[in-house]
């Protein structure tokens, strides 16, 4: 059961940062309320006005703002998964948003939400992480946009203030030749451990220019692996096997995990090294033109 | 509703199963308990009340939610479609008549969902493959484990359709 709340439907984004400026901590922006509504059932928030945000003109748009890829905040993981924006541009963002809990929550839920919620155990965050992704917010103070990693302080916390709306994530997918892959694994409805990886190929394909990996679910909040990333620049396409213990044993290294009941932190931390290994093979497939078959038990390879 | 002001309790218009509504309902009432106490449509189930289990599942125009984490509200201006409205009078729907030929039903608890989730998944793709049909139920619990029948249904119903 939820308690009573007042539902606010601002017509403009200014309306509904004066709402929140004016309402504070007692007001929650509410869009697909996926996330929300369930905590606002067991109590563990109780805000007594929610701010409804899907009537804002333009947060339902997925666009290209010249070089980046925006997608506003309100924008439904099922849009994500159908936009023919997203396939050309980032392919592997339309194959997560497609793997995202179920097809309820992707029917009504949205990239906004699911960003500024801040659960640890999300997809997008960690992908977004290796798409150099930006968040735009507004207030009646002005805009501002910083990196999403600064946007995510740690789990379910964010640099938001009160009276700001976050309108719409801004991502770079590298405009060359570029692999990419996004392996999840968990046996329970949000995931145990994700890890994003990109892969920019230079010489026709056969040899890595730059390399981007994130891992998901396992830290406060999700984090790129620098160290991981550097083993990769250079090699030829046609050693990734060969490193890619290395890589994998860097990115475990890198892991900040904590016993819960998603298993042991040495548990997890192994996780990372396999599923590292299993995403660098997918990736590496794919930038030999060659789509992955391989599938693991309980996990997803996007 | 128009406007931007506060909402106190509503009037909200909706078709349910094809048949017009107007009721009133507090913002913070959830579209399962107004189906379930003020239309008296038992189909949808509460079960594990956060969108993981399926069996709330009811088509909001055509897309499938969980009824259970569905403001009423938001079904302002739509329309809604619960198991109670599959069946053309004493006619199951083709989806009905699979589980039916299939035995794709035990305890029969998450039948509504699964029934309102397969017709989702066929109105949008008429030809799933198995993959598809594994894919888009994967949202959907049997705690009888029945899934096999329950798939080899909905395959039979996407069959029998074209």
């Amino acid at each position: 059961m939820l308690r009573p709340f007042t539902l606010h439907r601002p017509r403009t984004a200014a309306e509904a940062c004066e709402l929140l400026a004016r309402l504070g901590d007692d007001a929650a922006p509410y869009a697909g309320g996926t996330e929300l509504l369930l905590l606002m059932k067991e109590g563990l928030v109780r805000p007594r006005h929610l701010v409804d945000v899907k009537r804002l003109p333009g947060l339902d748009a997925i666009g290209d703002d010249g070089s980046r890829l925006v997608i506003g905040a309100t924008v439904t993981h099922r849009a994500v998964e159908r936009s023919a924006l997203v396939k050309t541009r980032c392919p592997v963002m339309a194959a997560v948003a497609r793997h995202v809990a179920n097809v309820r929550v992707r029917n009504v839920g949205t990239v906004g939400g699911n960003l500024a919620f801040a659960d640890p155990h999300s997809d997008l965050a960690t992908l977004f992480l290796t798409l150099d992704a930006g968040v735009e917010l507004i207030s009646p103070r002005g805009r501002r946009e910083l990196p999403l990693a600064d946007f995510v302080r740690g789990p379910w916390e964010t640099v938001r203030e009160p009276d700001e709306l976050l309108v719409s994530v801004k991502l770079t997918p590298w405009p060359g030749r570029a692999a990419a892959a996004y392996v999840k694994f968990g046996v329970y409805e949000r995931p145990t451990l994700g890890i994003a990886l990109a892969l920019l190929l230079e010489d026709g394909g056969a040899r890595v220019a730059d390399a981007r990996i994130a891992i998901g679910c396992v830290n406060p909040r999700p984090a790129r692996v620098p160290d991981a990333e550097a083993r990769l620049r250079g090699c030829a396409v046609a050693d990734l096997e060969d490193v890619s213990g290395a890589v994998a044993e860097l990115a475990a290294a890198s892991a900040d995990p904590a016993d819960d009941l998603h298993g042991s932190a040495d548990y997890k931390r192994e996780m990372v090294a396999v599923f590292t290994r299993r995403a660098l093979r997918a990736a590496a497939a794919r930038a030999r033109g060659v789509e992955p078959v391989a599938r693991y038990a309980y996990a997803v390879v996007a | 509703m128009s406007g931007g002001g506060p909402v106190a309790a509503e009037r909200i218009r909706l078709v349910v199963n094809g048949e017009p509504h107007e009721l009133a309902v507090a913002p913070h009432a959830l579209l399962l308990d107004v189906l379930r106490d003020q239309l008296d449509l038992k189909g949808a189930k509460r079960s594990c009340d956060t969108q993981v289990c399926g069996a709330c599942t009811v088509l909001v125009d055509g897309l499938a939610v969980s009824a259970c984490t569905y403001l009423a509200v938001e079904a302002d201006g739509r329309a809604v479609l619960t198991v109670e409205g599959l069946a053309e009078g004493d006619r199951l729907h083709p989806i009905q008549q699979a589980f039916v030929d299939h035995g794709a039903v035990q305890c029969g608890f998450c039948t509504a969902g699964m029934l309102l989730t397969a017709k989702a998944l066929l109105d949008e793709e008429p030809a799933p493959s198995r993959e598809d049909v594994l894919h888009h139920l994967r949202g959907n619990l049997c705690r009888c484990t029945g899934y096999r029948k329950i798939v080899e249904a909905i395959l039979a119903a996407a069959r029998g359709r074209r």
